[in-house]
């Protein structure tokens, strides 16, 4: 089993009559993935690749009993659109939007509060490239081919970071049983320690590869409960070794301005709780492949 | 985004937060003429910079009469001011704040933080104002007091109460603290700040609670449905360079180095640099384009990149997942036929169609160094560089 997804998954696509959505949702059903239709207020009764259009979230959960949702929405609608789907009943929700106010993610997750934990929808990203089940189903923007199918769990805050370790795997013949991407904003839908969660109860994964950055407390909370919590195998590298203190390196989160949140403290504290450290990107895969061995 | 403190000053008092009486000038002879204004008998003359730590830096000054504020702003204007927040470049004062000056009983730090472990707003207060709050949390942690917001009802009276007494406030003195503490809460919330610290928060001997420094940064992301808030950008307080990349939707930190990095995405290009560090070099940039690596951006890019005298090679990094590598490559053809490159150029392709990508660079006929794994780009840019280096060739005029 995969974790989150897998190719009966009924998804639907927030904001699917974008030139971005379109093109993505061509792909990922291109890819296997079971996409049942769309969601854009007003555009009811349109269709895009083939799938029906609805107004609003409930609509089309009640029409295509989707469980998983792929949000495509401008910044200053996307909150609204997250809250939308946990309200609608999604289970699962992967938003791809960069730039959505911190404030309004604030909000989001006092939103998802309201809802008791098992019946709570899980929220990865925003601004992530999304999650993948090499094989199985594709939700988000990255590019399927070059994962391959397999045992390993990837869990990161950067989209093309991440591929570059997919792809580091593939050269080696290694695959992924999941890929999650939980993006690079300060406040996000889920952290390391709830995917690792996921990762550590999920058969087919063997090994965990967790790709880190410099900013916020995340790679530490992580760190402790890997620790405490978990029996597989944990890889992982941090990005930003020569990224200066109090500057924001691109990604809204990544930026160094407490203690404990530069990329060498949080190599130190991961490798201290057994953590196997990859030094540079290039050695991501073979890294992964010398645990599995 | 960061504004200046007497811009910060005019915002809190909106909200209810009481401030000295201040006045803003642009030459020395406007800020003589605004303390005259304001009246009294002291004034302190403040440089208006985007950092920190200016009082220990020169930056603040207190006058007795208009022969040393004349002389304190002659020291200020046009200068740039080295503080430990804002690196060896210092930034520049063109504005100066002339405020009128405060009996002083007690001094408090105070901010407002986005903290990424709960995340929420939370209330960060100690006794020991003045002092930056690094340095409270190394030598005085036990006079934090820290409290989190729900986000749902906001800030309650409690709350601020709690904070009021813990620091020791009188308390004929809470319910003023009170106002000062929600006033700040809201102006945060209202305005999507993602900090605000008053450092300090002082209580006058006539027992007056008064924001005499503050400091606001507000959310990038939120700016578009705060049109006056944006309005109070100061470029020049920015690296020009950063902000030029900012206009052109590229994002651009400028590092000490001389290898320039032209990346997509914000990891990877944070590894790339990791990568020519591990290799021997020392990273120019960091550089994210983004998503599109269309051909316009990567010309953008170029020229950015080369804008930087330092720069003495520059490698690009695009793993293509939604766009293509043959793309990618037209793209970088593109650009440096029109872009004047004149440093080794190492370009390394992944992703989607590199083959392709691969061709389109190898018969552009362009002496572009090309690189399969990005340890080899990074050692191939440093190899470039320093091969040039003892060539004697390609070295840039600086």
């Amino acid at each position: 089993m995969s974790i989150f997804i897998d190719s009966d998954t009924p998804v639907i696509v927030q904001g699917i009559t974008g030139k971005m959505a379109r093109f993505h949702t061509k792909d990922m059903i291109e890819y296997g993935t079971n996409v049942v239709g769309g969601v854009v207020p007003g555009k009811s009764g349109e269709t895009v690749e083939g799938v029906p259009v609805f107004n609003t979230v409930k609509d089309a959960v009640k029409e295509t009993g989707a469980e998983a949702s792929l949000v495509f929405v401008p910044p200053p609608f996307a909150a609204d659109s997250i809250m939308e789907a946990a309200d609608a009943g999604i289970k699962y929700c992967v938003c791809i939007t960069d730039g959505i106010p911190a404030q309004d993610m604030i909000r989001v997750k006092r939103y998802m509060r309201r809802y008791p934990k098992d019946k709570r929808m899980v929220l990865t990203g925003p601004n992530c490239a999304g999650t993948i089940s090499p094989g199985k189903a594709l939700l988000g923007i990255m590019p399927g081919h070059i994962y391959l199918e397999g045992n390993v769990g990837i869990v990161g805050r950067s989209g093309t970071l991440g591929y570059e370790a997919a792809a580091q795997l593939k050269e080696l013949g290694l695959g992924v049983s999941t890929s999650v991407g939980i993006g690079g904003d300060p406040i996000n839908g889920s952290s390391f320690k709830d995917i690792l969660e996921r990762f550590e109860k999920d058969d087919q994964t063997e090994v965990i590869a967790m790709i880190g950055e410099i900013g916020g407390p995340q790679e530490a909370e992580a760190a402790e409960y890997i620790r405490d919590h978990v029996t597989k195998p944990v890889v992982a590298y941090v990005a930003g070794l020569t990224a200066p203190k109090g500057r924001t390196m691109g990604h809204a989160g990544a930026i160094i301005s407490a203690f404990g949140e530069s990329a060498s403290e949080k190599v130190e504290i991961l490798s201290a709780v057994g953590v196997t450290v990859a030094e540079n990107p290039a050695v991501i895969g073979s890294t992964i492949a010398s645990v599995m061995r | 985004m960061d504004i200046h403190e007497y811009q910060a000053k005019d915002i809190l008092s909106k909200f209810g937060v009481d401030i000295a009486p201040g006045a803003l000038a642009y030459s020395p002879e406007q800020a003589t003429y605004r303390a005259r204004e304001l009246g009294g008998e002291k004034w302190v003359v403040k440089a208006q910079v985007h950092a920190g730590g200016r009082g220990k830096a020169g930056g603040v000054k207190l006058c007795s009469n208009e022969r040393e504020i004349q002389e304190a702003c002659e020291n200020m204007f046009g200068r740039t001011l080295v503080t430990h927040q804002t690196g060896p470049q210092g930034k520049g004062i063109y504005r100066v704040y002339v405020e009128a000056a405060v009996p002083i009983a007690r001094e408090i730090y105070f901010g407002l933080v986005l903290d990424r472990s709960t995340q929420r707003v939370m209330i960060v207060a100690s006794g020991e104002g003045g002092m930056e709050i690094e340095d409270i949390s190394m030598e005085k942690p036990e006079s934090i007091v820290r409290s989190t917001v729900e986000p749902a009802v906001g800030l309650q009276d409690f709350q601020a109460r709690e904070i009021a007494f813990a620091l020791g406030i009188d308390d004929s003195m809470v319910p003023q603290m009170v106002r000062t503490l929600k006033g700040c809460y809201r102006a945060f919330r209202d305005l999507d700040a993602t900090m605000v610290e008053v450092n300090p928060l002082v209580i006058t001997h006539d027992n007056r609670i008064i924001a005499l420094d503050a400091k606001m940064t507000f959310d990038d992301n939120a700016l578009f449905r705060h049109p006056q808030i944006s309005e109070l950008r100061d470029k020049s307080q920015e690296d020009p360079r950063e902000s030029r990349a900012a206009d052109r939707g590229l994002s651009y930190v400028g590092l000490e180095g001389n290898i320039g990095c032209i990346v997509n995405g914000a990891g990877l290009a944070m590894a790339t640099m990791d990568t020519i560090k591990l290799a021997g070099g020392e990273p120019a940039n960091f550089l994210d384009i983004g998503g599109g690596a269309t051909p316009e951006r990567v010309a953008k890019a170029f020229r950015l990149v080369l804008s930087d005298d330092n720069v003495q090679a520059i490698l690009v990094n695009i793993f293509a997942g939604i766009n293509r590598c043959d793309w990618v490559a037209e793209g970088v053809v593109a650009a440096l036929k029109e872009v004047q490159v004149d440093v080794p150029v190492i370009v390394r392709l992944a992703g989607t169609n590199v083959e392709a990508g691969q061709r389109i660079l190898a018969q552009s006929g362009l002496p572009i160094i090309r690189a399969n794994t990005l340890m080899e780009a990074a050692e191939r840019a440093v190899g470039a560089w320093k091969n040039d280096l003892k060539l004697g060739v390609n070295v840039r005029a600086v």
